[in-house]
């Protein structure tokens, strides 16, 4: 494959987009168990459910403060190198990402400031209101994050004039079918991110032999949320897969490496796509009218295979396909997991087990991987498109960008991002080693609103010593 | 409708350089600091309203994508090189405020960093405003200019100008947040990067007249518009007496206002052209259903939440840095 500034700023907004949702899938989940564990100690007033919130607000600091700064990147990203396609869907895409920021910015920036500050300085139920606000906030970014990025996937609601995609219908825009199916299998996606890794943690100290109180806390309310969550994430993402049958055939038979069209259809479980030569190698084959049943929810649905769509309207297909099967696939293994933690738990038997601890441990690196291996299923599979259908990626980039620019800015972000990585992951190792102790009343000097990563250690302002004793 | 979208732009953008500006000046400072107990109050003096800051760049951003696309597109494209550094400036200063505590035999990278990656982002910024200013090659509404495009001796002197300005804005920060000798360090250093502003400005003034007659034909059909000028000299002046009277509060006020004023001046001078003097607003603007869209929710009721947000964030850490070498 030849080296081009096409593909160079693919593979530059694949690696910054990618390096970006492990954070926001991380702390969209983490904000709402903050959220729940706030309000648990405002109910039940045990110090436990402190100590944990104390915890995991650290936590979640540093990966708020990295989702921060690889968000800043994405906001620019799509005019330096996608200039074609920031002109003309700039007026439908620039108001979706301008309420973003608007709405989920704003709110995540100043309650977020409540949370590392204000514990002493504002009541208990504006305490628990201002988390709540975070979690919202999280919340608000996915929402408005998956409406633009399902319109490229199903664009609506616009006509075309002077070579610019204008909004007619901002309600078709924002509530669509495809926009709430993908949102919820976003949002799942976060709070199972949430839930396994708490979960891991606890199985961790349990392993260990210490918080061994908190440990049992966060050990089943993880997988108990799991165990809820998991079944109903199977049916959105069951969901998702309608849509892409309905509007983007070529992904779907791409997905599920079917090459000629079938009536009722069969089910590839396993294979190695030979693309050249349009047929599976070693594959493993449910016989119709699986993929029918699968894909259509019917015995004799028709589906599309790849060799009734121009070779030029083709997505890679590997990636979809072992994208997909590798989401699934950690899927049911955390379903699994969470069934069968929940199962033994109910006679305190999950304590106890060190095989399903250890699983459980083992288990935190599974939602990351569902979630990236998801996207590349979802973008990899929008391909050749940016907007589907409407505008090609080769169409969408910057027209004049020269491929020594975007090899120094590929090469610029890789090396910054790795380093930064690699010292915030072992910072918070560092913190998940330490665990939940220290003293459990924050002094409010201790923590500096505005600032994600600041938690943890003191500068401190005139301002914040001064604690009035009436506010 | 477009009118209402332009102007919270560029409130957007001067409440950006006014805010990040001041902290970028710090971190620049930050890098000629003497000793560490220096440094360390110098950071703890932006540390709790940096981030906040920030997040006035990405504001001003996503009003261009969604206001003005095309000059969004142009723009980005235009400055690929100039935005990378920017970015990765921006990183590179944003992580050191956390890393640099953590740190005990590397803390000299994130001191680098921190002073490294303001310099670079507050001198892209200029570099890039002196470029637009100077005029883009622009056809059928994309850029043409290859990938120095952007490149002039004027860009590079309005990088260093504002790099000076944002080192007063910063010096005027510390004035007004620190005690002792990082106090009486910036009071120092004030008068010779006002006397360099104030020359980078004249510079820029008459190379601007000079250079366009359609930006001096502006001026003298609207003599009212001295005013901005006038202010600025204005705040110059006071900005000289409150020096020579240590009165630490008002220094900082008096270059915001200067900031103000100049900025004022730039955006009237090229009124109403958005990209000079290729795009207009009107001709930048995006369909009606798009500024629509946004009016009804974002700007008229997120917008003031936001503002309140940052003055509420603003009083709450109002008061001198305590270091806590003096706890």
């Amino acid at each position: 494959m030849d080296i081009t500034a096409l593909l160079l700023s693919r593979l530059q907004f694949a690696f910054t987009v990618s390096f970006h949702i492990i954070f926001p899938s991380f702390t969209i989940g983490l904000a709402a168990w903050l959220t729940v564990l706030e309000s648990l100690h405002l109910a039940t007033g045990r110090p436990t459910y402190r100590l944990l919130f104390e915890f995991w607000l650290k936590i979640f600091g540093v990966a708020f403060g990295f989702g921060v700064v690889s968000g800043i990147v994405m906001a620019f990203e799509f005019g330096t190198n996608w200039s074609e396609l920031s002109r003309m869907s700039g007026p439908v895409q620039g108001p979706l990402l301008a309420y973003e920021t608007f709405t989920a910015f704003a709110l995540e920036a100043t309650f977020f400031g409540v949370l590392l500050f204000g514990r002493q300085r504002v009541a208990p139920w504006f305490y628990l209101f201002s988390t709540a606000m975070v979690a919202l906030g999280t919340t608000l970014s996915a929402f408005w994050i998956m409406i633009n990025n399902s319109w490229m996937q199903v664009p609506v609601g616009y006509v075309v004039e002077n070579g610019m995609f204008v909004p007619n219908d901002w309600t078709k825009i924002i509530f669509n079918t495809v926009v709430w199916a993908r949102f919820p299998h976003m949002l799942f996606a976060a709070y199972l991110t949430g839930a396994f890794c708490v979960a891991a943690t606890g199985a961790w100290y349990l392993l260990r032999g210490t918080f061994a109180a908190e440990a049992k806390i966060m050990l089943r309310m993880g997988l108990y949320l799991a165990a809820v969550l998991m079944p109903i994430q199977l049916f959105f993402g069951h969901l998702n897969g309608e849509y892409i049958v309905r509007y983007q055939p070529a992904k779907m038979a791409a997905i599920e490496a079917r090459w000629q069209d079938e009536k009722p259809a069969s089910e590839v479980l396993l294979a190695w796509p030979d693309v050249a030569n349009r047929r599976n190698l070693f594959a493993i084959t449910l016989p119709a009218p699986f993929g029918s049943l699968i894909d259509s929810d019917s015995l004799d649905a028709a589906e599309v295979g790849l060799e009734s769509i121009p070779e030029n309207d083709w997505p890679p297909v590997l990636i979809p396909f072992f994208g997909f099967r590798i989401m699934v696939g950690c899927g049911l293994l955390m379903l699994a997991l969470a069934w069968t933690g929940t199962y033994l738990s109910r006679d305190g038997r999950l304590e106890r087990n060190r095989l399903v601890l250890w699983a459980t441990f083992f288990s935190f690196p599974l939602p990351f991987i569902a979630t990236l291996t998801g996207w590349f299923t979802a973008e990899v599979g929008r391909q050749p498109w940016t907007v589907y259908g409407v505008l090609r990626t080769a169409d969408a980039m910057t027209p004049l960008l020269t491929v020594r620019a975007a090899s120094i800015s590929i090469i610029v972000f890789c090396a910054i991002y790795t380093f930064i990585f690699a010292f915030g992951i072992f910072y918070i190792y560092r913190l998940l080693r330490a665990g939940p102790v220290g003293h459990l009343v924050l002094p409010p000097a201790a923590a500096i609103p505005n600032r994600p990563l600041s938690i943890v250690h003191e500068p401190v302002t005139a301002a914040a010593l001064r604690v009035p004793a009436g506010e | 409708m477009v009118m209402f979208w332009v102007t919270l732009l560029a409130v957007s953008i001067l409440i950006y350089v006014l805010l990040d500006g001041f902290d970028l000046g710090v971190g620049m400072l930050f890098g000629v600091a003497s000793d560490e107990a220096r440094r360390h109050a110098m950071m703890s003096a932006v540390a709790p309203v940096w981030d906040g800051n920030e997040t006035w760049l990405v504001v001003s951003g996503v009003i261009l994508w969604g206001a003005f696309p095309v000059v969004y597109s142009i723009l980005m494209s235009a400055f690929y090189l100039p935005v990378l550094l920017m970015l990765a400036g921006l990183i590179l200063r944003g992580v050191a405020f956390e890393f640099r505590y953590r740190a005990e035999r590397l803390r000299w990278i994130w001191s680098a960093s921190f002073a490294g990656g303001s310099l670079v982002a507050a001198f892209t910024q200029g570099l890039m405003v002196g470029a637009l200013v100077q005029g883009l090659p622009i056809s059928d509404g994309r850029y043409v200019g290859g990938e120095f495009g952007w490149f002039s001796p004027f860009a590079v002197l309005c990088g260093i100008g504002l790099c000076v300005g944002y080192a007063l804005l910063g010096t005027c920060w510390l004035v007004r947040k620190c005690e002792d000798e990082v106090r009486d360090d910036a009071y120092r250093l004030i008068p010779y990067l006002s006397a360099a502003l104030l020359v980078f400005l004249i510079v820029v003034l008459v190379y601007a007249l000079a250079d366009n007659f359609r930006v001096m034909t502006r001026w003298l059909d609207r003599p009212f518009l001295f005013v901005f000028p006038a202010a600025g000299m204005l705040a110059a002046i006071t900005l000289a007496a409150s020096i020579q009277r240590r009165q630490d509060a008002l220094p900082f006020l008096m270059v915001v206002i200067i900031f103000a004023a100049a900025f004022g001046t730039l955006a009237i001078s090229f009124w109403p052209y958005m990209v000079p003097f290729s795009i207009t607003v009107e001709q930048a603007a995006a369909p009606h259903s798009s500024l629509a869209f946004m009016f009804w929710g974002a700007g008229l009721f997120v917008f003031p939440l936001m503002l309140l947000y940052t003055a509420i964030s603003l009083t709450v850490f109002r008061g001198k840095v305590v270091t806590s070498a003096k706890q």
